[in-house]
Formats: structure tokens, C-alpha cells, sequence
């Protein structure tokens, strides 16, 4: 848990106050929408379909239960009782009245929380790894890196009005949870030949309408050099990004239509210019902000305690949870407890404010008061006593969240799509709704083993569906919903964008068509552990294709 | 057009200069950037201050041969969301060392003011009058800022070195067993 | 991909101007007076471009009451008018699922 100080407090309620002044000048016509536009975005506000949407930034997934209850009041005060997770490490309220947003804003600055970096044409909401801090694979916990650079980017005062929006994502694991290589910036923490621990810098990866994978830009940058290098990458695409078409103004275009190469050495020489200067990372200041994030005082436990094993023996349905959703911890007696926010037939990452103040409850019971967010639109318990995972289980599950699906077929990731965004071409919650009752026995489920579908509702792709095993996404013809489907994506170090399978097929006609894929998989696969996404790569989407479009 | 110099309304000592317009001698101007280029002897021995209007498309490094004989530069926003002159004013300022005045001209607007006096601009022709009025209370607005930049606010992270442990804490995480 | 007040305007059938109220973002039409409303049966309904440009041209200059308006196309009944596509019906009816906090009861 990062312990904000006063700085960070003084600059949260200072943005409150401006944002006020704002909201009241757009009420009285002072400013008119063009100029207020940028303004409630650079706070997080979309108006939508039906109402504003406000997005709350989660830095790094980590939230304390007080944070927590802050999400859950806001949901209940001034919002319809729940919250939608994004794939962002985010939160959006769906029904905020314009009026009350800078109430609202006040009341999450109470609890250190805002809108800022979530919107607008400046460097977001810096993602990393879920499970950072806590993982048995990574080196170092890269939130402090994450935290460093939020900092850095916070209102900062060469890079709010970017090209474009900006993310960057950091891993620190042998496994990369963060889908670092579809970012702007993707940042791997490792170590050099001679022991040293930097970064691997790739630029220029993404999704949307021009799916890029990031390039290497710099094999290993010291940590000293961390800010600089970064700082030189935003320069020289703020100068440099195209401005004159929205869909060609990410930096991935730029890195595409100069070559990485040619990139790269600009950013190179513009490094030299300002490696030396104040944002050479003195390491006083990378200690101060790694000692303001506080680790809970483990208890000596062993691994595999008694009460676990008793409750395993004892109850397959507990198993069966804590085969799916129970995590392996780095110290030794605790574990990673992933919260499913995908029951059956429920739109994906949604949690009711019932459910918020429930689960921060149980993470002051159970983890040391903290939660993680992820960006599969999950919760996580991150510091849980494995001696307590079977009492744990039983309180999730009347809250509703221990459904054991956690990387199986329902485990759908899916953006708000028609159903709430202004920008969609067509529905995506009620795709996941439809294929979670479709998939619902658990059996089936693990029989059918990990397996991504992601859904976005338009090309913004927002639900990621490029690097999910199964991709769908919403396009519009003659003003009917239809679905691409793609195959073979991925989202980890090997990070791969998927094939498309065919014709796009209607909303009617989606959900089978995505048992025909599931259920051809299952007759493909060598072996039953070989993933999805595996036997597509060995036998290709021909066999896939024939399969769902020898009956359409 | 407002113009705000070191904070307060000031009156615009300059002319700006079209295109070919002849320069008057005695008077303060402002050329094109195409005109200092192709001009820049003959304008430098004339009387009067100098100053270039920079295209925000153009590299600031062709203006380091002039910046000693410059007094003025005056950078571009043509409308709010096209950020490139903050890098600009940086590398003006932090890179090239320009001490004279660095203007903000274009669509200049309020909720702008203080990235682009943190960025180095010290005059802003300001499109609104009521901007203008309100330009000290904007750029008060944060008495903290996190990241140095090219002013001389000091960041929160050398404030943070610069004295003990920080006092107030937002939460302590809860213990247990 | 396209918002609707993106599009080129090309009005064939009968339409209504619709947007977002400022203050609470809430879904209104553009009323034959000159106001607006919630109600889309309240509707000011227009037929073919060059109507629809004009109501929305007068719409559009109110944006400090309304925001972001737009023409949507409407099915006009013998006794109702009718959201024209599936976006316009999830604007008037909401989203086409029950809310999370309903299924929690
Ligand atoms: S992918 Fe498209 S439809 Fe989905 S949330 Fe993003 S912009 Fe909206």
C-alpha cells in the first residue's frame, strides 16, 4: 500500500477547487462545451449515453479498504448503486449528475483518490501487474516504478495536451500480467549480464483500430535513466505525433511511419540532452517513495496449514475454488485470493456498493486492509493466511464473488459497449451475459481449461478483443449488430494480436458460434492441457473456420 | 487581445510584422520566422527590439544562431489542444537558455495558464479579458506541483528529500493476526 | 465508430434532435417550442435534411442547456413515436439488461 503524504493530499484537494471553478463556469455558459470538454476529461468525466460517466483512477490496481468504501459510497450517494472495473485498472461510475461532481470529486479526494490521468491527451493511469508486490516471480515490485512515474506525469506541465492519450504499463515478473507489449510505453523490469536490474523499453505497441505489438526501443535503461528516457519519448512525440488525424495520432504510428529504429534515435538524441539533468534519479528519492509503501507484518506461517487441508479433504466445493482462484503468495503461509466479478449471467466487472463495502470488510479481516484490481475486471485479496482461506471462502461467496471461473471460459472480459458508450457499433455486455449462462456448468468449464474471450463494441477496443484467445467485436451493418470473431490473440510475453475467422455474424448467431470454436478446440487440442490459444497456432483457424461457417 | 507580462496586464510594446512588411527602425517587432531567417543581418542592425513568431511545426534548434540578438519569442497554440509549444518553451528555456520574453500567442485560455508558465512562458496573449483579470488566482491555483519543470517551483520530490519523514499519513494499514 | 453527431447528415425518414442535458447528462429531445424535454412523445418531429439541419442548427446553437445534439431517426405510430435504431432505444429504455444492483436485490 503506497501512504499518501500531505503533498499528494494538497494536490488532490487543490484539484478539486479548480475543478469546481470549472464545472460552475461551464454551468453559467462561461465556458462552452469545446473548452469544457478537455477540462471535465482531463478529470475523468465522458458524458454517455445516458448520463455522465465518471472514471476513477486506481494507480496500479492497489486500493485500500477505505478507498474501497469511498468507491461504494460514491456508487450509492450519487450513482445507481454500483461500479463497472475497467480493463484499466479503473472504476466507472455510469450515472453521475454533472452538478454533483464536484461533491463527488471532494469525497473521493477524502480518500486520496480522483479522475486525473484517467481521460484526456496526457499520460494515464500507469497499469502494472495485480499481483505486483506480492508475486513469487517478479524481481522487485515495480508499483514503485508505476508510482514514481505517476508522480512524474501528473499534471505535468509539457504533456497534458498531447497527440493522443498515452499509456504505459511495467512488469517486474517472469510472467507479464500487465500486457506491457500493447502499450505505449511497456516497461519489463530485469536484470542485465552483470547482475543490474533496468528496463526493457518497448514503444509503440496497442490496440484499437491499428493493433500494434510494442518494439524494443532500448534493451536495458538503468533505473537512474528511468525518468529521462521516458521524458524523451514524450517529447519527442509530442512534437512529433500527427495532429491532423485522430485515428494516426498515437505514438504507435509515429514508431510505425518512422521505423522504430529512426524513432529510437531521436530518442536518443534528445536523451542526451536532459540524462544528466533533474531527472536523473537520485536514489534517496527512489527510497523514499519504495519506503512509502508499506508491506503488512506477515506472520511466521507455514505453507499448507491445517485448516486448509481439512477444508479441501472436506468440501469439493471449496477445492474447486481453491483450485481456481487461490493464488501461490511470495511468503511462505499466505496467498493470492482472485475475487470473480463474473457470475453467471452478470455483465462482466461489475460490483454493487453492497458488495464494495462487504469486500473491504473482509479485506480488514483477511488482507492486511488491502485489494487489488486487475485488469481481467477482477478484484483480488492479496495477503490472505492461508489457515483462513476456508472461513474467507465461505463470506465471498454469500457476497457473491467466489465464483470458481477465474481464467475460464467465463471469465469474459467485455467493455460497456452499446449498452452504455456513445462510441459503440454494437452490444457487449449482453454477448458475455449470453455465453456465461451458455458455459455455466463448471465442469464443462475446466474440462475446457484457461481460456480468454474478450468482447469490445467497437474498434476502440477498449475490451481488448484483439489479444483475447477468442476476440469479438461489434461492427455495425445497415444498422444491425455483427460480430467479428478472432482467434489466437494474446496478452503475455508472448503477446500475439489474433487472426480474424471469417464474415462477422449477427448478435443472434454469436454465442454459437463461439461453442462451435470452443467445442472444435476441444476435439483439436493434442492434449488436454495444451492451450487454446496453442492449437490455434499449431493447426491454424482453417479447421476453426470450417467448423463455424460450414452451417452459416 | 490581452496581453499579460509577469503576471499583471502589461501594454504590448511590440508590432507584429506580416509577412514582407518593411520593419520600422526604432519600434519593437515581431517577425515571422521565415522573414528572421532570410533577414537576419539586416535585422539586427536596425534600432528596436526583435522578436520571432515560431511556428509550433518548426524545430526550435534554427533559432539558436539568433536567440543572443532576440528579445522576444513568441510560441504558438493554434487552438488549446495542440501542446507542441510547451516542448518548445522548454527547450527554449532549459536547453538554449532564452532570458527574454517567451509569449504565448494563439488560443490561449485560462485552464492553460499554469502548464505554460511552468513550462517557461512568462506573457500570454490571452484570448479572453476575464482570463487575463483572473491570471494571478489561476496559476495559484496548486501551491504543490510533483515534477520539476522549467520554472523555478521546486517539485514535491526534492521538498520530500528536503526534510524529515512525512508527518501526516492518509492511512496506516490496519493490523492483524 | 462514428458518433451520430459526426455523421454527414442525410435525413430520409422522420427524425427527432435529441442530445444530453448539461446538467445531468440526462437524454432529451428538442421540442417544437424551442425546449426540451425527456419525453420523447414531447418531440419536435421533423422529415427529410433540410428540416432536420434547421431544427438542428437551433438545437445545437442551446448548448447550455443540451449538449452533443444529434438527429436520430424515429418511427412515427398511429398513436407513438418510436426510437428508430437499437442505440436510440437503449437512450430512451436503458441499458437492455437489469443493473447489477437489481440482480443483488
Ligand atoms: S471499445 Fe468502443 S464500445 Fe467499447 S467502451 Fe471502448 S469505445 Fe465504447
Amino acid at each position: 500500500m503506497y501512504i499518501y503524504d500531505d503533498f499528494d493530499l494538497t494536490l488532490v484537494a487543490e484539484r478539486v477547487a479548480e475543478f469546481r471553478d470549472q464545472v460552475a463556469r461551464r454551468l453559467s455558459g462561461e465556458l462552452n462545451e469545446e473548452e469544457f470538454k478537455p477540462l471535465r476529461l482531463m478529470n475523468g468525466v465522458y458524458l454517455q449515453l445516458h448520463a455522465y460517466m465518471l472514471r476513477v483512477a486506481i494507480p496500479y490496481g492497489t486500493l485500500s479498504s477505505k478507498q474501497l468504501r469511498a468507491l461504494a459510497h460514491i456508487g450509492r450517494r450519487y450513482d445507481r448503486n454500483y461500479g463497472h472495473f475497467t480493463t484499466r485498472q479503473n472504476i466507472q461510475f455510469n450515472w453521475i449528475k454533472l452538478s454533483d461532481l464536484p461533491d463527488v470529486m471532494a469525497d473521493l479526494a477524502e480518500a486520496g483518490l480522483h479522475g486525473m490521468q484517467t481521460s484526456g491527451n496526457c499520460v494515464r493511469n500507469v497499469t502494472t501487474d495485480q499481483w505486483a508486490g506480492v508475486a513469487p516471480d517478479e524481481i522487485e515490485d515495480p508499483r514503485v516504478w508505476a508510482e514514481i512515474l505517476r508522480q512524474h506525469s501528473t499534471l505535468h506541465p509539457e504533456f497534458s495536451y498531447l497527440p493522443r492519450k498515452f499509456k504505459i504499463a511495467l512488469t517486474a515478473a517472469a510472467t507479464d500480467r500487465a500486457a506491457v507489449r500493447v502499450h505505449d510505453i511497456g516497461l519489463r523490469l530485469h536484470k542485465n549480464g552483470t547482475g543490474e536490474t533496468g528496463f526493457e523499453v518497448m514503444v509503440g505497441g496497442g490496440l484499437g483500430r491499428t493493433p500494434f505489438i510494442g518494439k524494443t526501443i532500448k534493451p536495458f535503461l538503468p533505473k537512474r535513466d528511468f525518468l529521462s528516457y521516458i521524458e524523451a519519448i514524450l517529447r519527442v512525440y509530442n512534437q512529433y505525433g500527427r495532429r491532423d488525424n485522430i485515428y494516426k495520432a498515437r505514438i504507435k504510428i509515429l514508431v510505425h511511419e518512422l521505423g522504430a529504429e529512426k524513432f529510437a534515435a531521436e530518442v536518443e538524441a534528445e536523451w542526451r540532452n536532459i540524462k544528466d539533468g533533474a531527472l536523473a534519479l537520485d536514489p534517496a528519492f527512489v527510497a523514499d517513495i519504495a519506503a512509502r509503501f508499506r508491506y503488512p507484518d506477515y506472520k511466521a506461517l507455514s505453507d499448507n496449514p491445517i485448516e486448509l487441508k481439512r477444508a479441501r479433504a472436506a468440501d469439493p466445493k471449496f477445492e474447486g475454488w481453491f483450485r481456481n482462484s487461490v493464488t501461490p503468495h511470495r511468503t511462505p503461509g499466505y496467498a493470492i485470493v482472485t475475487l470473480s466479478l463474473k457470475p453467471e449471467g452478470a455483465p462482466p466487472g461489475d460490483a454493487t456498493s453492497e458488495q464494495m463495502d462487504a469486500i473491504a470488510d473482509l479485506a480488514d479481516r483477511y488482507s492486511f486492509g488491502e485489494i487489488r484490481v486487475g485488469h481481467e475486471q477482477n478484484l483480488a485479496l492479496p495477503h490472505v493466511a492461508q489457515r483462513n482461506l476456508p472461513a474467507l471462502w465461505e463470506a465471498l461467496d454469500a457476497v457473491g464473488v467466489a465464483t470458481p471461473n477465474v481464467n475460464l471460459v467465463s471469465d469474459i472480459i467485455a467493455c460497456p459497449g452499446l449498452d452504455y458508450c456513445s462510441l459503440a457499433n454494437a452490444r457487449a455486455i449482453p454477448v458475455a451475459q449470453e455465453l456465461s449462462r451458455r458455459f455455466k456448468s463448471l465442469d464443462t468449464q475446466r474440462e475446457i481449461g484457461r481460456l480468454h474471450i474478450n468482447i469490445s463494441g467497437c474498434i476502440n477496443a477498449c475490451g481488448h478483443h484483439h489479444i483475447g484467445h477468442i476476440g469479438i467485436l461489434g461492427v455495425e451493418k445497415n444498422g444491425q449488430e455483427f460480430y467479428q470473431i478472432t482467434l489466437g490473440g494474446r496478452a503475455d510475453e508472448n503477446a500475439e494480436l489474433g487472426a480474424l475467422l471469417g464474415p462477422a455474424v449477427p448478435y443472434a448467431e454469436v454465442a454459437e458460434a463461439i461453442e462451435d470454436v470452443v467445442a472444435a478446440y476441444v476435439e483439436l487440442r493434442e492434449r488436454p492441457n495444451e492451450l487454446f490459444v496453442d492449437t490455434v497456432k499449431r493447426v491454424g483457424i482453417e479447421p476453426f473456420k470450417e467448423r463455424v461457417y460450414a452451417t452459416r | 487581445m490581452p496581453l499579460v507580462r509577469n503576471g499583471a496586464i502589461a501594454e504590448d510594446r511590440f508590432v507584429r510584422i506580416l509577412d514582407d512588411m518593411p520593419v520600422p527602425d526604432g519600434l519593437a517587432a515581431i517577425v515571422p520566422a521565415a522573414r528572421l531567417l532570410a533577414d537576419a543581418g539586416e535585422l539586427a542592425r536596425r534600432n528596436g527590439a526583435l522578436g520571432v513568431l515560431w511556428p509550433n511545426d518548426r524545430n526550435v534548434s534554427e533559432l539558436t544562431p539568433h536567440l543572443d540578438r532576440l528579445a522576444l519569442v513568441a510560441l504558438v497554440f493554434p487552438n488549446f489542444r495542440d501542446g507542441r509549444a510547451y516542448s518548445q518553451a522548454r527547450i527554449v528555456r532549459e536547453r538554449y537558455r532564452f532570458r527574454g520574453e517567451l509569449r504565448a500567442t494563439g488560443q490561449v485560455l485560462r485552464d492553460q495558464f499554469l502548464c505554460m508558465l511552468r513550462a517557461g512562458f512568462d506573457a500570454f496573449e490571452v484570448s479572453k479579458d476575464a482570463d487575463a483579470q483572473a491570471f494571478a488566482a489561476v496559476v495559484s491555483r496548486y501551491s504543490v506541483h510533483y515534477q520539476p519543470a522549467g520554472d523555478s517551483t521546486p517539485s514535491m520530490s526534492m521538498a520530500r528529500l528536503s526534510r524529515a519523514r512525512p508527518a501526516a499519513v492518509l492511512a496506516e494499514m490496519p493490523r492483524q493476526d | 465508430m462514428t458518433a451520430p453527431s459526426q455523421q454527414k447528415l442525410k435525413v430520409q425518414g422522420a427524425a427527432v434532435i435529441t442530445a444530453n442535458r448539461l446538467s445531468d447528462g440526462a437524454v432529451v429531445y428538442r421540442t417544437a417550442a424551442g425546449a426540451w424535454t425527456t419525453q420523447l412523445a414531447d418531440a419536435a418531429v421533423v422529415t427529410g435534411t433540410q428540416a432536420a439541419k434547421e431544427l438542428l442548427a437551433r438545437a445545437a446553437a442551446d448548448e447550455n442547456i443540451a449538449v452533443g445534439a444529434y438527429v436520430a431517426p424515429v418511427d412515427v405510430g398511429a398513436d407513438r413515436i418510436e426510437p428508430g435504431n437499437l442505440r436510440e432505444r437503449i437512450r430512451v429504455a436503458g441499458p437492455t439488461f437489469s443493473l447489477p444492483a437489481c440482480i443483488a436485490g
